[in-house]
């Protein structure tokens, strides 16, 4: 599925035609004309954009483009940002997310989000994993609780290293370690989707490697969004690409046909350098 | 612009940056220096006034004594109601200083130990179960001239008529001191008794009891009240017109001259809710006003220091505001908080001028047992002695201004040592 084939027509022109792999997947986020202001910023215009269970989607553009605002309007972070306003329709599984009846932190547990810098909290490496199983009641007891850290951790590859140290604050890792056991702390609380924000761009170059790699072991059970700055990326790790410009979805497609064949020429542009 | 140009040019001005910047650790180093200077002189002066008064003169009396009848049990006073202590006390210093004393002798010797002489040896006798005939060492505090005397704060080498003691008493003086019966020793008095009118009798225990309570009740009420309203104006209010007036009048209030609390307080909880008047409760309510704003001030910095990368963490796996805050704000913003309240309550402990306007200047003897006692505060104590013309009330003064400054020093120290902790981790 792509975004020129939704129902409203108003998303942007994607050139690639016939069915692809994606079109029989089902849809889990849908987004339809959605804007968002900071006070008098128009930061969003009429974003229309459909992620599929099973992929991971990267969000390109020149900074201050609106990558980082759209992310955080899948998981109504933005409600929390004084003088922030959204319009439009959000969808994951079928239920719009700006609907009076849902809860934004029941939301958070689904739509769990990866920041750019890496933000443990300064408590043991046991509790930054244990902390959102235990507001949201995901067990019943120690035992559980130690499992679903455990796994985590182990899901990130960091149960290894960490083993005889979960007692020490997470704050003492490695810039890589802290942000592999912030994607633990995401995926501790057992979301659908995740988001990321630039996840790598504090990291150096073996650090990346790593969270790339793990991205793509994760991609098997979750919906990834990911905002990165670094086309190499965006090909190694996503299967399709959106790229953002001025607060507008300019082109939507598969990885390799937008970094090859780009339809639009603001896309073009900023894929071989020339803007951003 | 040529290299060497330029080269030229930037050593052209390294001569004045460097000289600025030596003036400006002169200036530095000559503020310090000062600063430090007052203070050891202040300290200087305190201890040089006040450290006579850490003793006082006693006298170790042989009490012999005589009762026909039986104790009646009961409280030392009611014991042997029969008994003049004034009497034993007199017999055993004529007895020391081997004079048969005529009614003026009398009058001069009872001058010589403080008035409550008696009473001491009442206690003790009454407690000691003594059998009756049985002789007992009391010590009995001198009187303040007496104790001025020894010191030697009281010219000896003016006229009779201007001293406070006659020649007589003076010999009797170097008499009881040569035979080691009248020493100098620790002034228990100064940390057990309440306030009165004798100098040789007055203490602090009733003014930092007061204190104690004043405080207790000033931090129970400006410790939750104050971070609640620091953490809800930073963490939940919308910033709009109304939280800038809100915040104008919280730092405004920091500003207002603490009298203006206590005429509030006198207004408010003494002629309309009716609390009584002296009482450390009034003066906890009033010195909790005070100490508000300096709370909420210092908790919404320390809370505004929290990096919001946490907030968002947490907001990111879900938690709620209030998870948020509970969780993750306040445990990082604790040690500020602490500090400030810590600052704060340095401040209502010195504060004397609102105490003034809730009646907590008046003469209170007994030693405050609960919130609603008349009690008076340490440095509404200080400020009554400083008004006393007897010299013991001078080196007194100094003392409590010592004791105060031992517990102001005490409790920054504990603000210190709370942000060194943290500043560990
Ligand atoms: N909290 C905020 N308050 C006001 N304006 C904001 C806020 N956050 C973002 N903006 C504005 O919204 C626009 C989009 O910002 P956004 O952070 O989404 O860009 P971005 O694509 O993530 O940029 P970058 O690549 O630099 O991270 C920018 O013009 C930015 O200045
Ligand atoms: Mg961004």
């Amino acid at each position: 599925m792509t975004a020129s084939t939704d129902e409203t027509g108003a998303g942007p022109r994607e050139a690639t035609t016939g069915p692809t792999a994606d079109a029989i997947r089902e849809t889990c986020i849908a987004i339809r004309e959605l804007d968002a202001w900071y006070g008098d910023i128009h930061a969003l215009r009429s974003i229309s954009l459909d992620i599929a269970y099973g992929e991971v989607i990267a969000l390109i553009g020149p900074s201050g483009c609106g990558k980082t605002t759209l992310l955080r309007c899948l998981n109504r972070l933005n409600d929390e940002v004084e003088g922030a306003r959204v319009a439009g329709s959000v969808r994951l599984d079928g239920q719009e997310i700006y609907a009076r009846p849902v809860d934004p932190v029941a939301l958070r547990a689904r739509v769990g989000m990866v920041f750019q810098k890496p933000n443990p909290f300064p408590k043991s490496i046991y509790d930054n994993v244990a902390y959102g199983p235990r507001i949201h009641g995901l067990a019943t007891d120690r035992a559980q609780l130690d499992d679903i850290v455990h796994v985590s951790l182990e899901r990130v590859g960091l149960l290894k290293e960490v083993r005889d140290r979960l007692d020490e604050p997470g704050t003492d890792l490695s810039g890589g370690q802290q942000q592999r056991l912030c994607i633990a702390r995401t995926i501790a609380v057992g979301p659908e989707v995740i988001l990321m924000d630039e996840p790598c761009s504090a990291l150096d170059p073996i650090a990346t490697a790593r969270i790339e790699d793990l991205i793509d072991e994760l991609a098997e059970d979750y919906v990834i969004v990911i905002v990165t700055h670094s086309m190499q990326q965006a090909a190694r790790v996503s299967s399709r690409v959106a790229y953002l410009n001025h607060g507008s979805l300019i082109e939507v497609g598969e990885t390799n046909r937008i970094f090859t064949n780009p339809q639009h020429k603001l896309t073009e542009d900023y894929i071989t350098g020339r803007i951003g | 612009m040529s290299k060497i140009e330029r080269r030229r040019r930037i050593e052209a001005r390294l001569g004045g940056r460097h000289r600025r910047e030596r003036w400006f650790r002169l200036l530095g180093i000559t503020a310090v220096g000062l600063a430090l200077s007052f203070l050891v002189l202040i300290l200087a002066n305190l201890v040089g006034e006040g450290a006579s008064a850490f003793t006082q003169s006693k006298l170790d009396l042989p009490i012999r004594y005589e009762v026909t009848a039986s104790p009646t049990g009961g409280a030392p006073d009611v014991r042997y109601p029969d008994v003049d202590y004034d009497a034993l006390v007199l017999d055993a210093l004529a007895g020391l200083l081997a004079v048969e004393p005529d009614r003026q002798m009398r009058r001069e010797l009872r001058q010589l130990v403080s008035i409550d002489a008696g009473f001491v040896v009442r206690d003790s006798l009454g407690s000691a179960e003594q059998a009756p005939g049985a002789r007992l060492t009391v010590t009995v505090p001198a009187s303040s001239n007496v104790d001025m005397l020894v010191k030697g704060q009281l010219d000896r080498s003016l006229p009779a008529v201007q001293r406070p003691l006659s020649d007589r008493q003076i010999a009797w003086v170097d008499t009881l001191r040569d035979s080691g019966v009248l020493v100098r020793r620790f002034n228990t008095a100064l940390f057990t008794n309440g306030d009165s009118r004798e100098p040789e009798l007055a203490g602090i225990r009733g003014a930092v009891v007061g204190s104690f309570y004043m405080l207790a009740v000033t931090l129970l009420l400006a410790f939750p009240i104050g971070v609640a309203t620091a953490v809800y104006l930073e963490e939940f209010a919308p910033r709009n017109r109304w939280a800038d007036v809100v915040e104008i009048s919280i730092n405004n209030l920091a500003a207002v001259p603490s009298i203006v609390f206590g005429l509030l307080g006198l207004a408010v909880f003494i002629d309309w809710l009716g609390f009584p008047r002296s009482a450390p409760l009034v003066g906890g309510f009033v010195l909790a006003l005070l100490t508000l704003p300096v709370v909420i001030i210092s908790s919404r910095a320390a809370i505004r220091g929290v990096p919001g990368s946490i907030r968002e963490a947490a907001l990111g796996v879900g938690a709620s505001r209030m998870q948020v805050v509970m969780d993750h704000v306040l445990p990082l913003a604790l040690p500020g908080v602490l500090t400030g309240t810590i600052i704060g309550m340095s401040r209502a402990l010195g504060e004397t001028a609102p105490l003034l306007m809730i009646g907590m200047v008046a003469f209170i003897v007994d030693v405050p047992t609960g919130l609603g006692d008349p009690a008076t505060a340490l440095p509404v104590q200080i400020y009554l002695w400083s008004d006393s013309p007897e010299r013991a009330f001078a080196e007194r003064t100094s003392a409590a201004i010592l004791v105060l400054l031992g517990f102001l020093l005490l409790m920054n120290l504990l603000a210190v040592l709370i942000r060194r902790r943290v500043e560990n981790k």
